[in-house]
């Protein structure tokens, strides 16, 4: 196992070969990826063998706001170079949220129409912030979930196959190749090396199978895990069950290591903890991501574990996740701990 | 069958598929027990450890949302309408 340099937080800037932070830019486009990595330092304090540490790649600071924008940037490059998507073409995908808010964006920057097909339960925010880069928003039952929306998107197709380019985020391997491209070069170049366990939820699987493909190419000792919702029923948006759900193309179970399993309940615990003990707000995918890295960093004698945020608080402050935050206390992270 | 109970996609292992089942109780408590009577395992789900709803589970009774009315207590009768709603599922 790799072993942690205690200076690799201390490289120098010029050592980092992406524009940083004040960089100008032509396109908002320019302006995907090269996120933070932050070390979960105050939440895992004492809670840790010395030689383990926990950093969270900080994929809010995004300009569409979430990792999406990443396998977005590279699904429409893609579509464009290969002629499938052309001018006179709309945009159209199923999505709950985070992908269609990429897309709407990036649909935006290039002059393409947007088609967004999505349950109506998702967040009130989020169908805002669509509709705020001029996306059409076009809703499924919510009683069928994610998969509901990808069949309801599939009949829209059906009716007018000429009219729509559509990226099928859970069939393109642009997906996890933009992961593959970017997000597991920063990593790597981030920890200097040392990362020895890359932990991620899934949903499409893009973020774990791109960046856990790049991370073995450098190192094929490092541990790829996903963090998964416990049950079919849970209320981790943006994760998938497998199991229960449409398994997506791009997902190769066989790269995986291992899987953590997290309950709905212990993640959105999660988020208020690290709202509170960490100054960091986030939504629930990231707090699962949390949890399964403690669950795996307090396994180890040393390693350097790294987990993916897909993204900040802000667009979920009127969801469920927040139902009964002021019950929270130190305490009930403790039990959580206990349990791990 | 006195009560509809909409059931969500990821419940329905413990309805036999089932998307719409038929129940019977004076609050929506009552419905939950003759639920689990019928189909053990959909308290557990439905339900936390407090026997609170649980935070991601969204119940409607008659197009609204009983955190709104009298949460468990909300009282129910003949040929009202139950749905029962994850937070939210699946990939983005």
């Amino acid at each position: 196992m790799a072993t942690i340099s205690p200076s690799f937080l201390r490289l120098p800037a010029a050592a980092n070969p992406q524009p940083g932070p004040g960089a100008r830019a032509l396109s908002v486009l320019d302006l995907i990826g090269n996120t933070p990595l932050l070390e979960i330092s105050r939440l895992t304090a004492g809670l840790l063998r010395p030689g383990v540490r926990i950093f969270a790649k900080l994929e809010g600071f995004n300009p569409g706001g979430s990792v999406k924008d990443r396998a977005v940037r590279k699904m429409i490059e893609v579509g464009l170079a290969s002629g499938l998507l052309q001018p006179g073409k709309t945009i159209i995908d199923s999505t709950s949220g985070n992908t269609g808010i990429a897309l709407a964006m990036v649909g935006s920057a290039l002059g393409y129409p947007v088609e967004l097909v999505m349950a109506s339960n998702v967040s009130q925010e989020r169908k805002r912030i669509i509709a705020a880069f001029g996306a059409k928003v076009v809703f499924s039952d919510p009683l069928e979930g994610s998969d509901g929306a990808i069949l309801r998107c599939r009949e829209l197709i059906a009716r007018d196959p000429q009219r729509y380019f559509k990226p099928d985020q859970y069939n393109n391997e642009a997906n996890p190749q933009a992961h593959f491209e970017t997000t597991g070069p920063e990593i790597w170049h981030q920890t200097g090396g040392a990362i020895s366990h890359f932990i991620a939820g899934i949903g499409t699987s893009g973020t774990l199978m791109g960046t856990g493909r790049y991370l073995k190419t450098r190192d094929a000792a490092i541990q790829v895990i996903a963090a998964e919702p416990a049950d079919a029923m849970h209320g981790l948006e943006g994760l998938k069950h497998m199991a229960s759900s449409i398994v997506p193309g791009i997902y190769h179970e066989d790269q995986i290591d291992r899987k953590v399993p997290v309950e709905t309940e212990d993640a959105y615990d999660m988020v208020y903890a690290l709202g509170q003990v960490e100054g960091l707000l986030v939504g629930q995918s990231s707090g699962a991501a949390m949890v399964a890295a403690l669950k795996v960093a307090r396994e180890l004698r040393q390693g350097c574990v790294v987990t993916v945020f897909p993204d900040l608080g802000d667009k979920y402050l009127s969801t469920n996740l927040w139902i009964g935050w002021k019950a929270w206390t130190p305490l009930k992270l403790k039990r959580l701990l206990e349990k791990l | 069958m006195p009560v509809r109970v909409r059931v969500p996609t990821p419940l329905r292992k413990f309805t036999a598929g089932a998307g719409e089942i038929g129940a019977a109780g004076a609050n929506l408590k009552d419905v939950i027990e003759d639920l689990e009577r019928n189909h053990p395992g959909l308290r557990e789900r439905l339900l936390d450890e407090n026997g609170q709803i649980r935070r991601f589970v969204n119940i409607y009774l008659n197009g609204d949302d009983v955190r709104f009315l009298d949460q468990l207590n909300s009282p129910v009768k003949d040929g009202d309408d139950i749905s029962i709603v994850p937070a939210i599922a699946g990939g983005r």
